[in-house]
């Protein structure tokens, strides 16, 4: 525990280093706004609650969150400190969580940045928020299983731009999961057992019925195993890939 | 201690590390030398626990590098081939994260600290981001981090590469003073710092040890050892001087700068008699030298000499 600590502190620090730390907080906090205030009719509405905000996050997650996970693992492989980084006492499990924890962190930091949302709406009326929250706690949530997926994407090649495409690619197939665009390729062949299936590892699905204000243990539950699955995924591709 | 056991590392078809086995005690500083791709940093790379060999074992200061890997690690201090270092942070930074990840008790840490900084000159770019170092301040960083935990066992990835004769000099210097107690394997492409620094050389090419000696050893048995070699004013006269010499083997002259070499029969000793030839013919030479052995031209023999030897029939 005290060994993730360490990592995830350079890691946190290292991002507030660079002008990528300043530039993506500015442009999330300026999109988001964007999309909440414009697109989602944040005042026209006449309703004081975030759902605007909420229902275009996972749109603008799709393509921030790969952007921060891009450079995960395939830095440390390009610059080679990969090599320097795991012939330290530290284990292979330590150093994934340690990196993604730190990411997490970082989009953490830019999603509480947008709490002057949550002001004006409370200034502005009596908006619920145990729901607000929740929407808070689903949306981490969410980006931490985009992020993971990032990360083993991000692992598998040194070159950034690759993890980038990739991961949107993979994220938005399971944002779409629930969707006909997806579904109608599976379910051509695929037994209806299946196409459940894949319609109920939907991002939307989950994020959607947390949004409502309702923690359940199955969404909860669904957001950690993702985040879990990809993790462990990430470490046994870093192993295979360490080498070239 | 490092203990080596028919450690081989495939990818695929390719034959990295082909079976090298080897053993370095506390106190020798080994030199691992052979040209490009040959497996010294593959070799080491699994000594320092970043590659799992495919085949065969090894071992630092009894702890397996696939069983005990965090206890191996513990004990090694590793210089990765062009010394990577995270470049948005700054050197005091850098070395504080190091010191934490190698749980460096408090008691220890700063006098750690001090040290390494003081040993590499490191004081006046502390606070400087890495990547906007010089290169040779890069190398002597990465240096730094692998010595911080004061280990029982170094590894050093090519440590002098790209630095200016100065830094060469100070590097060596350094891995000297560290080689009392300490089990250092070196690895480099320069012969000269196989002199320099080590006490033991390993010739690895195609991923095989194809020589294992000391660096005198090695230069015994170069052409050029206990050759004798001279500049006169007249070339003709020296040569036909050295012809009556018995164990005298072969002369050449340099068609460059007409430096005569005699070379002596396998196991003779000719300097003396030499001498004695030249006095006695009155010929007049500037200087006259015995060689001790050249380390490049072993090193070429070796190592383009080894295929020959995997021919199958």
């Amino acid at each position: 525990m005290n060994m993730i600590t360490t990592l995830f502190k350079r890691e946190l620090r290292s991002y507030f280093a660079t002008p990528v730390a300043y530039v993506f907080i500015v442009i999330f906090l300026v999109l988001s706004s964007a999309f909440t205030f414009y697109l989602g009719q944040f005042y026209e509405r006449g309703q004081a609650d975030l759902l605007p905000f909420f229902n275009f996050l996972p749109w603008l997650y799709l393509f921030l969150v790969p952007a921060v996970a891009m450079r995960l693992w395939s830095e440390e492989r390009k610059s080679g400190t990969i090599e320097l980084l795991l012939t330290l006492p530290i284990t292979m499990w330590q150093a994934v969580v340690g990196k993604f924890l730190a990411a997490w962190a970082f989009i953490g930091i830019a999603l509480a940045l947008t709490f002057p949302l949550w002001l004006t709406v409370n200034y502005l009326g009596d908006p619920d928020n145990g729901v607000i929250l929740a929407s808070y706690i689903g949306a981490l949530l969410m980006a931490g299983a985009f992020l993971a997926i990032g990360s083993c994407i991000s692992a598998a090649t040194r070159n950034q731009v690759v993890a980038f495409i990739l991961t949107v690619v993979a994220c938005f197939v399971l944002v779409m999961a629930g969707h006909p665009l997806v579904l109608d390729a599976f379910a051509a062949w695929a037994p209806q057992g299946l196409v459940d299936a894949i319609a109920g590892l939907s991002f939307l699905t989950h994020f959607a019925s947390i949004s409502k204000g309702v923690i359940d243990l199955r969404d909860l539950l669904y957001f950690l195993l993702m985040i879990g699955f990809w993790l462990y995924a990430s470490a046994i591709v870093i192993d295979l890939k360490k080498a070239d | 201690m490092i203990e080596t056991q028919a450690l081989g590392k495939r990818y695929g078809d390719l034959v990295a590390v082909d079976g090298i086995s080897f053993k370095v005690e506390p106190g020798q500083v080994l030199g691992f030398l052979g040209p490009n791709g040959a497996g010294k940093s593959t070799t080491m790379k699994m000594v320092a626990g970043f590659l799992v060999p495919t085949s065969g074992s090894a071992k630092v200061c009894g702890f397996d590098v696939e069983s005990d890997s965090l206890l191996a690690r513990r004990v090694v201090g590793y210089l990765p081939e062009g010394a990577p270092s995270y470049g948005e942070m700054s050197v005091r930074q850098f070395l504080g994260f190091i010191a934490d990840v190698r749980e460096l008790p408090a008691a220890v840490r700063g006098k750690r600290l001090d040290d390494v900084i003081g040993r590499l000159n490191l004081e006046g770019v502390l606070e400087q981001p890495i990547e906007t170092l010089s290169k040779g301040f890069k190398r002597r960083v990465g240096l730094a981090q692998a010595i911080l935990h004061d280990p029982k066992v170094l590894i050093l990835d090519e440590p002098t590469d790209g630095l200016d004769p100065n830094q060469k000099h100070e590097v060596r210097s350094l891995i000297n003073a560290m080689a009392r107690d300490k089990t250092i394997i070196v690895s480099t492409h320069v012969l000269e710092e196989v002199h320099a620094v080590c006490n033991r050389a390993i010739i690895i090419a195609r991923g095989r040890v194809l020589a294992d000696a000391t660096p005198a050893e090695l230069e015994a048995r170069s052409r050029y050892h206990q050759a004798v070699s001279m500049t006169a004013r007249d070339a003709n006269a020296a040569r036909e001087a050295l012809a009556r010499v018995v164990d005298v083997a072969a002369i050449e002259v340099d068609a460059q700068d007409g430096r005569i070499t005699a070379f002596p029969k396998p196991g003779k000793q000719i300097f003396a008699a030499v001498n004695e030839v030249l006095k006695e013919r009155n010929v007049a030479v500037r200087e006259i030298a015995l060689e001790g052995g050249r380390l490049d031209e072993v090193f070429r023999s070796i190592t383009q000499a080894a295929p020959a030897k995997e021919v199958r029939p």
